[in-house]
């Protein structure tokens, strides 16, 4: 029962004088099987979004020499995350936030433009709860068998089907943990050392976090977590607007409702009779149990299969169609004052800047992705000393190079001084090349941290007690350079 | 605000049944909660009575009750630590094991000692050298290039492990006398000597400065150990005068109150201290400060 249902149906109790409690027993939904339109599509997303996430980490990408094999990895030992032709340094979480940002301007967008899409076909709350609801249906009938089995005592039939559906359940559920943890380690191995308990036991309890997660949100809670424990229904109803497309029941044409040989009577007096014959089907397949005839409502999560469910009565009393339908908030009062639908109205200053927000972000990501420098360097000074005179008078500055060598090739590269007048550079334990250059071997696909002495000879002139150095490195097989400037103090 | 306990009204605008509760004329219509929603509150409740069996939770007049489990976040911390050195056996054991020539030569044990070394120069050095072996007034800068008792691994080594005029039977013993106090130089003597040494290392003297009468106090009395050109000698800790390195200061007070009272700082010996891994950590990470010798 829907929220909107409870609350006018506890109003209805209240004005007869019956004091109602502040908390609900949770009423179960029985949704009915449909097709339709709308049903395809569901079944089609059902399969692409459920097929990637089950087969996606056995997508081999190479990528030469040691580094993994696999499209999209979070090599959370390593401190990698590969993704396709990415890949991803811990320091560069950054892109992290920018890919958060994406998804939430992709949130808004798809809200202005036909409300709760993401809530209907995309979640993985609906779209598992949706599996979980058809191998229900598959194994214990449809709306109106379990509704009665559900009435009678358990007995070896009912039994043996509440046993092969749960089992299902926790099977679908396992499978759902288990490609969990494949995204976290090379596929194949991890498959191959799960069946033959070789696994860490991280991956077993994740496993088994996964699953009865799965079990648990899509088998039991439903249409719970929509309407009480998510946030989306609450931020989607403050950010919708007039113009959104949302499924809406016609009350200009539907309304007076009634019986189809009621209505048949009226209308040969001639009196105004709607097309709405109050045979439920728009409610009975309601996975989360709405009325949708009560308007826009929080568990609404608008997938659409009322849409299909009318329709098909429609078609069948020989009514048109379209009585539900996607429709925008401004239709819905227009109509009901007798005045005609405007156009649908995709291009609004609304979705048009979440679009240029999304390419803009989106275009900035994939420019620094795209253009980012095979190797790095980050210095910082030593704060204390901050100088240090030699015997000879010369001035030298400690610093603590990190050099980044993103190659799949171990690389050596050259750490040179400028910027500064007769200034060379040593680090222990490293030799230079003739052009006073460090030469340091980085490790493919590894940093390397390296604290470097930079000495500024008695000789040179001094305009001020903080000058700026930079230090360049050179890596001579690719010609890649990067450079980092900072202070060198002086008495 | 008028309170009435039982949900009973009618809102007129809305047509809902409200909670009874009513703030400035405004009353919160009632939605009500599903019941597995405070289900989970009182299954809370439960949890947190058991968790204040099973683990420190309550407090009393002296102390707190301890839990059954035992678990306290002291032994928590020794149980990581544990870890970590179990972690670090390997390492640590061929770390003393090697001797300092090899570590500096072994990437992976050089840098372990150097991050060894670090913990443990903050943690015992610092108060003197500073944080990051600057140095002070009358205590050495580890980072430049002049060494008083010598820069090499094994003569850092040693400077470590016995100290400086320490109690160690092998500490560095060099004193600097106070000629002053102790009356084997006049103020007059003392002045010239100091001018003397300022013009070693080419600082300014003033012009009615003596420094031949210099030169003379300074090859009688302070030659024996800081040499003839003032070069300095490692044995004897006596500093090489001639550079821009000044342990207490160049100025001329500094050095005169130098040759008057006499110096002699002291460095603890650590053997005994720290263990000798510790020391050998030490040594390659105060070698790498400036290069070392």
């Amino acid at each position: 029962m829907s929220v909107r249902q409870q609350q006018l149906d506890d109003a209805a109790l209240v004005a007869s004088g019956v004091e109602i409690p502040l908390y609900a027993t949770t009423q179960k939904v029985y949704p009915q099987s449909v097709e339709g339109r709308y049903r395809r599509i569901k079944w089609a997303i059902l399969f692409v979004t459920l097929g990637i996430y089950y087969f996606l980490p056995f997508l081999r990408w190479d990528r030469g020499l040691d580094a993994p094999g696999q499209a999209v990895l979070v090599d959370i030992a390593n401190r990698r995350f590969y993704f396709f032709f990415i890949e991803i340094w811990p320091q560069e979480f950054y892109y992290v936030t920018g890919l958060l940002i994406l998804a939430s301007f992709g949130l808004f967008l798809m809200n202005s433009v036909a409300g709760r899409i993401w809530c209907g076909y995309l979640c993985p709350q609906t779209v598992w709860t949706d599996l979980f609801m058809t191998v229900e249906r598959w194994i214990e009938g449809d709306r109106r068998e379990r509704m009665a089995k559900a009435g009678l005592p358990l007995n070896l039939e009912i039994f043996t089907e509440k046993l092969l559906k749960h089992s299902t359940w926790l099977l679908i559920a396992w499978w759902t943990g288990g490609a969990w943890v494949l995204y976290f380690a090379d596929a194949p191995t991890l498959v191959y050392k799960l069946a033959t308990f070789q696994g860490e036991p991280i991956a077993y309890i994740w496993i088994a976090i996964l699953t009865f997660t799965t079990y648990f949100l899509a088998g039991f809670m439903r249409e719970q977590v929509c309407t009480y424990m998510c946030p989306w229904p609450r931020i989607q109803a403050a950010l919708i607007d007039e113009w959104a497309l949302n499924v809406t029941y016609r009350y200009d044409r539907g309304e007076p409702r009634g019986s189809l040989k009621k209505s048949e009577a009226l209308r040969v007096t001639g009196a105004k009779s709607g097309d709405c014959v109050d045979c439920h089907q728009c409610v009975n397949v309601c996975p989360t149990g709405v009325d949708i005839r009560d308007g826009l409502q929080i568990d609404c999560i608008q997938c659409g299969l009322c849409i299909d469910a009318c329709d098909n009565i429609m078609t069948r009393i020989g009514r048109p169609t379209g009585l539900i339908g996607y429709d925008t908030q401004n239709n819905v009062e227009r109509r009901n004052e007798g005045l005609p639908a405007l156009p649908v109205r995709l291009v609004r200053p609304r979705t048009v800047l979440y679009a240029v927000l999304i390419a803009v972000v989106g275009a900035i990501m994939l420019y620094a992705l795209t253009t980012r420098n095979t190797i790095e360097v980050a210095a910082l000074h030593d704060r204390n000393p901050q100088y240090v005179t030699l015997s000879d008078g010369s001035i030298r500055n400690g610093y603590t190079l990190r050099l980044v060598n993103r190659q799949e090739q171990e690389r050596v590269l050259l750490v040179g001084v400028e910027g500064l007048k007769g200034a060379r550079i040593e680090s222990s334990g490293l030799t230079a090349d003739a052009a006073g250059r460090l030469m340091a071997t980085v490790g493919h696909d590894q940093t390397l941290e390296l604290r470097v002495l930079i000495t500024s000879p008695v000789t040179a002139e001094r305009e001020s007690k903080s000058q700026t150095v930079v230090i360049r490195v050179l890596e001579p097989v690719s010609g890649a350079t990067a450079t980092v400037a900072d202070h060198f103090f002086t008495p | 605000m008028t309170q009435i306990d039982k949900p009973s009204d009618i809102d007129a605008h809305t047509g809902m049944g409200t909670t009874g509760h009513e703030w400035d004329g405004i009353r919160e219509l009632n939605t009500p909660l599903p019941r597995w929603w405070l289900n989970i509150l009182y299954a809370t409740i439960v949890w947190a009575f058991f968790y204040c069996i099973a683990y420190p939770a309550i407090p009393l007049i002296q102390s707190f009750t301890p839990g059954i489990l035992g678990w306290s976040s002291r032994q928590g911390v020794n149980d990581d630590l544990n870890d970590l050195r179990k972690l670090r056996a390997p390492i640590v054991a061929a770390l003393s094991a090697a001797s300092l020539e090899e570590i500096s030569r072994n990437p992976q044990l050089r840098n372990f000692a150097i991050a060894q070394g670090k913990a443990a120069f903050g943690d015992n050095c610092a108060p003197c050298h500073g944080a990051g072996g600057g140095g002070g007034k009358g205590y050495a800068n580890l980072n430049d290039d002049d060494w008083l008792w010598g820069g090499t691994l094994e003569q850092i080594s040693a400077t470590l492990t016995h100290g400086i005029r320490s109690e160690d039977d092998l500490a560095h013993a060099g004193v600097m006398p106070a000629f002053g106090k102790d009356g084997v130089l006049d103020a007059h003597e003392i002045s010239n000597a100091a001018d003397y040494v300022r013009s070693l290392s080419n600082l300014p003297v003033p012009p009615e400065a003596d420094l031949a009468a210099g030169a003379a106090t300074f090859a009688d009395n302070c030659a024996a150990c800081h040499g003839e050109n003032g070069k300095g000698n490692m044995e004897l800790g006596a500093p090489n005068l001639t550079d821009a390195i000044w342990l207490y200061g160049s100025d001329k007070a500094t050095i005169v109150e130098g040759l008057t009272n006499g110096r002699g700082g002291v460095m603890p010996a650590w053997a005994g201290r720290l263990d000798a891994t510790t020391i050998k950590a030490l040594t390659v990470y105060v070698h790498t400060l400036g290069g070392g010798q």
